[in-house]
């Protein structure tokens, strides 16, 4: 990417209590590339996602956004600057409609109520660009959606509100083979309309499947990143487990 | 959608995400696949075998109590248009308790003070209205006692969202504080604890005549008439509308049906109600209580299902974790919850002092309540939050002024009315949890 990355993460130090979280990660989140975050249980990575998405507060270091610095305090000031997270555990509410959940928390009103026609349109609209066209019907309950489905609904959901950072958190943890598929599918989709898509993922597959970009977190450190077709399997997994390459891999070291 | 940002879609990036689905075949409601009148009754018989019963197990309950204490009560007096005005007023009272109740269970909470807190509501209304006292105009009286539910039911919300105390907890207190306080407020006044509604004329006359007083019965034809031709409109209109565009919606000849359902209901009802039911004269027309319990029936439906506060409702009884991401204010939003559940109740309780022609120390608050909860649960709201709709309410407290009418009138003495109930109550949840486990698929079960 010659432009400037969309999200640039500088020098950030985070702890709780005496536990260094992270320690100096510097990552980059260039537009129209999906940018895999990896590492070993505890590495750090949901800290990171967290201090991105407004959930945390950074003790040191900077974040900028298009080169500009900015504070994100809160999930709302991450949501006005185009960030959308998709948790692990989805975060919709069984019991309400596609619809209804796609717009939760942001409905659409006339004169004081819901104005559903448009709500319904808009998010048909979403769904077919992304190409999550059967679902049987749109007002069906999210319980009856199967895992990638709903999944799928919860990318939508991200996607529906300008966004231009969209963070998955494990999308294809709990999903079988044709699932995943289709969660991956999606993510490709999302970074061809332009988006910074980061994916955290312990699935090295659905990674290297899927990702432009490659960063490694160890023990709080941003030990890696560099373009996919830099790393293979051996590489990514030695960085994981020991923070560095012992042999001459496929990789070179951090770069920026 | 036209507001995302980037480039045109790629159709090649390949087909649909969905083929090779599955687990979409469970249990959908039927309006939302069907396209036409057959595809929905297909539909609706799969959703009956699937567990989804909605209120097809209320109204054939209904039917079987009515054809009970009709063949074995006295000479068929219990289908007789008197006796039927009078079980319409029975009801009434449950039902408004039920709607009142739906709100916590619809957030997954449950409320056991409505029944006293609503009688202390009655109570003060009662107190305000009498003429010998403080002689309140009866519209002052009644906000006042509805203020006094709505302040009640605030402040246990308020306990219950910032200091996360358990609901059952705090409206068990609150229960016995309002049983406590409804016995101090009875006892204030020359009136020995037994405040009465019974006046000539004048404003006690007026919160008497809630419940007894009757619309002419031409007006009522009247004001049913134009009633149902303003629901029918909505639903025609709006339905013909989605359809135009595009959107989900039931095909024509449904929205027929249910039209035809609505209007049927109005014109059995107000005709009953028109029949003469004096012994001696003539006393006809449609009870006062019922446009009352129709208008809260009628508010807090469109509260529930067309507002965002509604939506937030269900949001926070099926997943809070995801209301509260959405940006939700959770704790606003049940406490206002709990502050609907006991004004509501306080309106149920309202009715029911008027029933009783006053107040007294024998209103039993603790009955009410159960009989609320087993109203909703009968009209099928879940215990466990996130389903339930007012009319469950309704239909549920028409189940227990059924049966609590037939079994007066055949005179079991109240120990047996409380039995029948009870087993109508596990009949219900019986049914409705069978029903559910005997579904292909699992994925409704969740609590």
């Amino acid at each position: 990417m010659s432009a400037e990355p969309l999200l640039q993460v500088r020098e950030l130090d985070k702890h709780f209590g005496a536990v260094q979280a992270l320690y100096h990660v510097d990552l980059d989140l260039p537009a129209g590339k999906v940018t895999a975050l990896c590492g070993d249980n505890g590495a750090g990575k949901t800290v990171l996602t967290k201090c991105i998405a407004g959930i945390y507060q950074p003790d040191r270091g900077q974040v900028l956004w298009e080169g500009h610095p900015v504070h994100i305090r809160t999930p709302r000031d991450a949501s006005r600057l185009g960030i959308e997270t998709v948790y692990q555990d989805l975060a919709l509410a069984d019991n309400l409609d596609i619809v209804q959940n796609m717009f939760l928390g942001r409905e659409r009103t006339r004169s004081q109520l819901l104005d559903e026609d448009s709500m319904e349109r808009a998010a048909k609209e979403t769904l077919t660009s992304l190409h999550v066209t059967t679902v049987r019907s749109i007002r069906q309950p999210v319980a009856s959606l199967s895992g990638g489905q709903r999944q799928s609904v919860a990318v939508a959901k991200a996607v529906m509100w300008n966004s231009r950072l969209v963070i998955l958190d494990e999308p294809t943890a709990a999903l079988g083979v044709v699932q995943t598929r289709q969660v991956l599918d999606l993510t490709r989709r999302l970074r061809d309309r332009g988006l910074a898509v980061m994916v955290i993922s312990h699935n090295l597959n659905d990674v290297f499947e899927v990702a432009d970009r490659i960063a490694v977190l160890y023990l709080g450190r941003l030990v890696v990143q560099d373009d996919a077709s830099n790393f293979d399997r051996q590489s990514v997994v030695e960085y994981m487990t020991t923070g560095g390459l012992s042999r001459s891999g496929g990789t070179r070291t951090r770069e920026s | 959608m036209a507001r995302a940002p980037g480039k045109a879609d790629t159709p090649d990036v390949g087909a649909d995400l969905t083929v090779a689905e599955d687990a979409a075949v469970v249990e959908l409601p039927p309006e939302v696949v069907a396209q036409t009148l057959g595809d929905y009754a297909r539909a609706t018989v799969l959703r009956l075998r699937s567990g989804e019963s909605g209120v097809l197990p209320v109204i054939v309950g209904l039917l079987a109590i009515s054809i009970v204490f009709q063949s074995i009560g006295p000479n068929g007096l219990y289908l007789s248009p008197g006796n039927l005005v009078n079980l319409f007023q029975q009801s009434a009272v449950f039902m408004v308790l039920a709607m009142a109740e739906g709100f916590a269970l619809i957030l997954g909470e449950i409320d056991l003070s409505i029944g006293y807190v609503g009688a202390c509501g009655a109570a003060i209304t009662v107190q305000l209205v009498q003429p010998v006292t403080t002689n309140w105009p009866w519209w002052a009286a009644v906000l006042a006692g509805l203020a006094f539910c709505f302040a009640f039911g605030f402040i246990q919300g308020a306990l219950i969202t910032r200091l996360r105390l358990p609901s059952f907890i705090v409206t068990l207190a609150g229960f016995l504080i309002g049983n406590g306080l409804m016995l101090i407020i009875l006892l204030l006044g020359p009136f020995s604890g037994f405040p009465s509604l019974a006046a000539p004329d004048g404003d006690v006359q007026v919160v008497y005549n809630l419940m007894w007083a009757a619309i002419d019965p031409t007006v009522s034809w009247i004001a049913a008439a134009a009633l149902v031709a303003a629901v029918g409109a909505l639903i025609w209109f709006g339905d013909s509308r989605r359809r135009r565009s595009g959107l989900v919606a039931p095909p024509a000849s449904l929205s027929a049906i249910k039209i035809g359902l609505i209007a049927a209901t109005a014109i059995v009802v107000v005709a009953i109600c028109s029949v003469n039911r004096a012994n001696f004269g003539f006393f006809a027309g449609v009870p006062w209580v019922i446009p009352i319990v129709l208008g809260v029936f009628g508010v807090w439906t469109v509260l529930l299902t067309r507002t965002r506060y509604g939506r937030y409702v269900y949001a926070i009884g099926g997943n809070p974790e995801a209301a509260r991401r959405a940006g939700v204010n959770l704790a606003m939003v049940r406490t206002i919850a709990f502050a609907l559940c006991a004004l509501t109740a306080g309106i149920g309780m309202l009715l029911f002092a008027s029933y009783l022609g006053g107040m007294s120390n024998n209103v039993n608050g603790g009955s009410q309540v159960l009989y609320a909860v087993a109203a909703a649960v009968i009209g099928g709201t879940s215990l466990f939050g996130g389903r339930g709709k007012p009319l469950h309410g309704l239909l549920g407290g028409l189940v227990i002024g059924a049966i609590y009418n037939g079994t007066y009138l055949i005179g079991l003495a109240v120990q047996y009315q409380f039995i029948v109930t009870g087993l109508v109550l596990v009949a219900a949840v019986t049914v409705d949890s069978v029903s559910r486990r005997g579904a292909t698929s699992g994925s409704v079960s969740r609590v």
